[in-house]
């Protein structure tokens, strides 16, 4: 076990630069999750990290020591692969044993460690067989248990359930996050998936075109996000992000107009100018009308979808944006009718023009509240 | 009707295909079985007579001749595979400059016809010492099957996924070790097909065999075969000629049955998906 520090980690493919100066602190057992768009960086920084890219710049310590130079298989960490990368023409024992057998561990310690993860992952009655005659759920714990025979001190997973189906991605997502706890080892996991990074993190770390964007717990990074790249990244749907221009900050208030409609804001933030144009952040389930100072929108009915369990509006604002709006349960409105969305003052998200949170928002206490009211209701 | 027509036709033109194909062999086999003036008399089904083979496995040169062939097919085989597999890794997985170069001047350097580098390979050879001895033939046999093996395995390699050398390495594995123990297992379909074109094209070579050696112990069938000769000049021995020849073909025809399945798998497995 032990924790990993990243400083000033740079990465470039001839004078294309995937990671313009990573700094991340990395804590001993904890279970981080970098997320971000196909091509941010991410898969990049992992294999940094394993080992099977060299850096351009920078630093990577593991458990306090430098490691840029280490070969991968001395940095006393696993990887897990998207594809699982078994080898086809061994057995399921022999896929696991391969590694052990290079770092010289005697045969009777490997065994014992190969059954041992056997049990863990119910793979017994299939040690002796080929990748080939596996199933996809099979194969993916065949990876995860030839990591877990080398007892790394940091466990890498690349995309690790994005080859599975829908069904068998929430078991196997439910036995990583079972993992982590029973091993508590450090764990790094790259994944596209909201779902896999809200569930499974402790830290989520969101990264975009080789930047790190924000770093904090899910619920952080949901309540408050820093930027509009993370407003629009996590959640699903994505927020409301509605173009607005400001109009006056008068008496804690922040006016501001979206197309014609006037809408305003507590605000004690830093003062800003009338005219300046600022982004309004507003997540489609957080469209619940409360009895606090709210934020109303008026628009027309492009689309209802009713999924059961809720309803998802789209509106139509007179300026032509869209907003999505997610009831709880049924709604009944239909195409072409008037419709005044409703949120909580505290459950809107303010950037400025660089794209900045304004609001200096922190999950916690006030969010609390907002979801006790929620839940009130 | 027009069903039964095309059944036909095709039915036919399978028969002339086979017949095409298969005759010249055939022929070969029955003449084998006669001598003397027999030879030139038409005898679809002649008593099987093996006078002719007994007379040839007697006759020590020839077997010291298939010996010879067999020593120098494998070891071309042997030498071409290990140096193919491994270049092969280097131009499939590792990036390097002029990659691009080196491949397209090993295929450039298989076109050439043999009779082009013949002059200058004998000087080589000579330059060598390897005049007159196998050594000769392992050495430009390996001028033409290194191509083809190099490239059919640089293709093959190509497909294997990257992540598995990515896996392999957090294994600890050295290059060394990923090449012979998880390259060379799952390149063994391709391995088995390249190996035997090499095998057949060295077995039946002609030209450089004829040229690099001198005598009798060192020729190979196929020039052995050629230099038969009959009791008295005027005397060109058929029959023998014949047994030979289907004593040579008997181990290709017995290697192409073993790896059939391998050869059309790896033949199209590069081509299709």
């Amino acid at each position: 076990m032990a924790d990993l520090s990243l400083s000033n980690v740079r990465k470039a493919f001839g004078a294309f630069n995937v990671l313009h100066g990573i700094d991340l602190k990395i804590e001993d057992g904890e279970f981080v999750v970098f997320v971000g768009p196909s091509g941010c960086g991410k898969s990049t920084l992992l294999r940094a990290i394993a080992g099977l890219e060299d850096i351009s710049g920078g630093d990577i310590r593991i458990g306090g020591e430098i490691v840029n130079h280490v070969p991968p298989a001395e940095r006393q960490i696993a990887m897990v692969f998207q594809s699982y990368a078994l080898y086809p023409h061994m057995d399921v024992y022999t896929n696991m044993a391969f590694g052990l057998k290079f770092a010289k561990i005697p045969k009777d310690e490997i065994d014992r460690r190969v059954r041992k993860a056997a049990s863990i992952l119910k793979l017994d009655a299939v040690l002796d067989r080929k990748p080939g005659a596996l199933s996809g759920g099979q194969r993916q714990r065949v990876a995860i248990g030839r990591a877990i025979v080398r007892q790394p001190k940091v466990f890498l997973f690349d995309e690790p359930l994005s080859n599975l189906d829908a069904a068998l991605r929430v078991n196997t997502r439910i036995e990583i996050a079972k993992l982590h706890r029973e091993l508590g080892a450090t764990m790094i996991y790259v994944t596209h998936d909201q779902v896999e990074a809200m569930t499974l993190a402790d830290k989520i770390v969101v990264l975009n075109a080789g930047r790190i964007e924000q770093v904090g717990t899910p619920l952080d990074l949901y309540h408050a996000p820093a930027n509009l790249f993370v407003a629009g990244f996590i959640g699903s749907p994505a927020m409301n992000l509605m173009e607005a221009r400001v109009i006056a900050l008068e008496n804690g208030h922040l006016k501001l107009s979206v197309g014609e409609q006037h809408i305003s804001l507590p605000y004690s933030g830093a003062p800003v100018a009338p005219g300046a144009t600022v982004t309004v952040g507003i997540r489609p389930e957080h469209w619940i009308p409360g009895d606090g100072p709210s934020v109303k929108i008026e628009g027309t009915v492009d689309l209802v979808e009713h999924l059961g369990e809720t309803s998802i509006v789209y509106l139509r604002l007179a300026d032509g944006q869209m907003i999505t709006v997610r009831y709880p349960g049924d709604i009944f409105c239909t195409a072409g009718d008037r419709f005044v969305a409703d949120a909580p003052a505290a459950a809107v998200h303010l950037f400025d023009a660089a794209g900045q949170a304004m609001l200096g928002r922190r999950s916690g206490p006030a969010y609390g509240i907002l979801g006790q009211e929620f839940r009130a209701r | 009707m027009k069903r039964l027509a095309k059944t036909v036709a095709l039915t036919l033109l399978k028969i002339v295909v086979v017949f095409y194909t298969i005759f010249p062999f055939y022929w070969a086999i029955v003449s084998s079985f006669k001598s003397g003036a027999a030879l030139f008399s038409v005898d679809f089904f002649p008593a099987i007579d093996l006078t002719n083979y007994r007379d040839l496995l007697t006759n020590g040169n020839f077997l010291r001749n298939i010996l010879n062939s067999a020593i120098v097919a494998v070891s071309v085989v042997t030498l071409s595979l290990i140096f193919a597999i491994t270049s092969a890794y280097a131009l499939g997985k590792m990036k390097f400059r002029g990659r691009g170069i080196v491949l397209a001047g090993i295929l450039g350097a298989s076109m050439f016809p043999q009779i082009v580098v013949l002059s200058g390979l004998f000087g080589t050879i000579r330059w060598l010492g390897l005049y007159n001895s196998l050594g000769s033939l392992v050495l430009s046999y390996m001028i033409f099957s290194l191509p083809f093996t190099v490239w059919v395995m640089t293709s093959f390699i190509r497909q294997i996924p990257a992540e598995l050398e990515d896996a392999a390495r957090m294994d600890g594995c050295s290059t060394w070790a990923m090449i012979w123990q998880i390259y060379f297992p799952l390149l063994a379909p391709a391995l088995a097909s390249t190996g035997l074109l090499a095998f057949i094209a060295s077995w039946n070579e002609f030209l450089f065999a004829l040229t690099f050696t001198l005598s009798d112990t060192v020729r190979t069938v196929p020039v052995g075969l050629a230099l038969i000769s009959g009791s008295s000049r005027f005397e060109l021995p058929f029959g023998t000629i014949m047994a030979a020849s289907v004593i040579v073909t008997v181990p290709l025809i017995l290697l192409v049955l073993i790896f059939q399945r391998r050869i059309v798998s790896g033949l199209t497995a590069g081509a299709v998906k």
